[in-house]
């Protein structure tokens, strides 16, 4: 299998004025190009330190991770779609790549075919507020894309939305991702979604985390996240992974 | 629309209209009781004045325009104290907030001077700045700049963490955070703070005027009182209500304009 990102023995801890917390113990793991990673795990596990360290927002401890391209451009997706309510949406889109100074005509031209596409073409000068919460999650989407980022890390993308939207927007991403091509990893809590959308789902263990599990997820007729649910190995994974997961209730 | 929301509309506008009338009642009431209580000597006109003095007093002001010099003067000191107020505010919150260490060590200084009354340091600002428009300008100054810097820089302090994780993740530099984010993010809290921020500087340029000063409405004030010319008195104060009243609805406006 071909590896877009390697990652060793990254440890993570963080300082406080008063003690040390132990967030990430041991993460060892290989991203496949193309694929989407989930990792599930329980609330502050580490899940969302991996991500800023791959994102490079904090380092790690200990350990290190490589891609293997050069210049790798990351694209980063938090909860919240963190849109700047004083600008249009199309301003929003075009954020990543004035800050990387690429908003060049061509690039802006790709940004619009990107709204298109996603059908918010006619919101394109519309602010933030005038949106739903859908729509503007995946306002951020392309704002993530619009930097043409050969990896996605999605921090619970979804988490903010209410169910309804959730599946919706959860099936847009979905086909959007594949659809281009973007090897992706997402954090996710919600089990259900996790084995709906990915290729292969990463169990933690709880705080300080290492890499407890990991399922290839195979579905019968796998389309989308949507229908994948109906597959008959779907229940099994849950169950599983649900056990893994130790939850106590 | 429906029967009744017409309805509920008119209500409202009779009522607006109700309040309006009602506070044009009072004013006119006030000055007519005033001027009936002098003119039948019920309260010494001497040392309360009188609406019809008053208007005396100011129109003997507007013929030989002394008036607009010294509105002029009190203007030019509160725009300049306000700009520079601002403007100070806002580079010295950027300081503070580029260098968090700074920002804690003169925290408490900060807190002390905001709490001291500043009309105690009025004698001193004399000796150092001179008995001129310079000291009006301190005053006011020590007065507004502190409020703006702590405006400003918790504006800065409120922005949302997502955001700032967001320009990191594509790389930007403080510069960049700072431009797409910081100060965009608190231009409302700035604004928001123009209208605190104007009434502290007239309130400086007041106290300065009244410490030093050959013109400005506060002289008028003070000149009044030394002389125990009372219509002149009087006359300062309902010049400074108008003024002060109208400066802060400009505020207002712009605060609006700003902020749309
Ligand atoms: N900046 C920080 N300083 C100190 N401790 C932190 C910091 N960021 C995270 N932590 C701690 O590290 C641990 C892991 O946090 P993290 O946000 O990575 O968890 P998570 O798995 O994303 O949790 P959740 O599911 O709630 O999002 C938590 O105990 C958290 O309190
Ligand atoms: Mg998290």
């Amino acid at each position: 299998m071909n590896n877009l990102l390697e990652i060793h023995h990254i440890t993570k801890n963080y300082i406080t004025d008063k003690e040390e917390i132990k967030a990430i113990k041991d993460i060892t793991l290989q991203v496949h190009k193309g694929e989407i990673l989930t990792l599930v795990g329980s609330s502050g596990c580490g899940k969302s330190s991996l991500l800023s360290i791959l994102a490079g927002i904090d380092t790690a401890t200990s350990g290190f991770f490589q891609f293997h391209k050069e210049n790798p451009v990351i694209g980063y997706m938090l909860q919240n779609d963190a849109l700047f309510p004083w600008l249009t949406i199309y301003q929003n889109a075009l954020l990543g790549l004035k800050i990387q100074k690429k908003d060049t005509i061509e690039n802006q031209e790709y940004v619009k075919e990107l709204f298109k596409k996603y059908k918010l073409e006619e919101f394109m000068n519309k602010k933030p507020s005038e949106l739903s919460g859908g729509m503007k999650q995946r306002v951020a989407l392309i704002r993530t894309l619009a930097i043409k980022p050969d990896i996605l890390l999605l921090d619970e993308p979804f988490s903010a939305l209410d169910y309804q939207s959730r599946l919706a927007v959860s099936d847009d991403v979905f086909n959007i991702i594949k659809k281009e091509n973007i090897t992706t990893i997402m954090v996710s809590h919600d089990i259900a979604e996790a084995i709906s959308m990915s290729d292969r789902i990463v169990v933690l263990s709880k705080r300080p985390c290492y890499v407890k599990k990991i399922y290839d997820i195979h579905l019968t007729n796998k389309k989308n996240p949507i229908e994948n649910r109906k597959a008959p190995e779907f229940k099994d994974y849950y169950n599983q992974i649900w056990k893994d997961l130790d939850i106590n209730v | 629309m429906s029967e009744q929301a017409k309805s509920i509309i008119k209500k409202k506008k009779r009522q607006k209209f109700f309040i309006i009338f009602v506070q044009f009642l009072i004013v006119i009431g006030f000055f007519l009781g005033w001027e009936y209580l002098a003119q039948n000597k019920i309260i010494n006109s001497f040392i309360f004045s009188s609406p019809s003095r008053i208007m005396e007093t100011l129109q003997g002001l507007i013929i030989t325009g002394e008036l607009w010099e010294h509105i002029l003067t009190t203007l030019y000191e509160t725009i300049l104290a306000f700009t520079i107020g601002i403007s100070a505010g806002f580079v010295i919150a950027i300081i503070l907030y580029e260098f968090p260490i700074l920002a804690k060590i003169i925290d408490p200084f900060l807190t002390m001077i905001n709490s001291l009354p500043k009309v105690a340091l009025g004698p001193i600002i004399i000796i150092w700045a001179g008995a001129n428009t310079k000291s009006i300008i301190v005053m006011a100054l020590l007065i507004n700049l502190i409020v703006s810097i702590m405006n400003i820089y918790n504006g800065f302090q409120g922005v949302d963490e997502m955001k700032i994780k967001l320009l990191k993740s594509f790389g930007a530099n403080k510069k960049q955070i700072l431009r797409y984010l910081i100060i965009p993010e608190s231009k409302r809290t700035i604004i928001s703070s123009l209208k605190i921020n104007i009434s502290m500087t007239l309130i400086g340029v007041i106290m300065g005027e009244f410490l030093v000063s050959k013109k400005g409405i506060g002289y008028l004030i003070i000149y009044g009182t030394q002389v125990f010319n009372l219509n002149l008195v009087m006359t300062g104060i309902l010049v400074l209500i108008l003024l002060s009243f109208i400066i802060y609805e400009i505020v207002s406006f712009i605060e609006k304009k700003l902020s749309t």
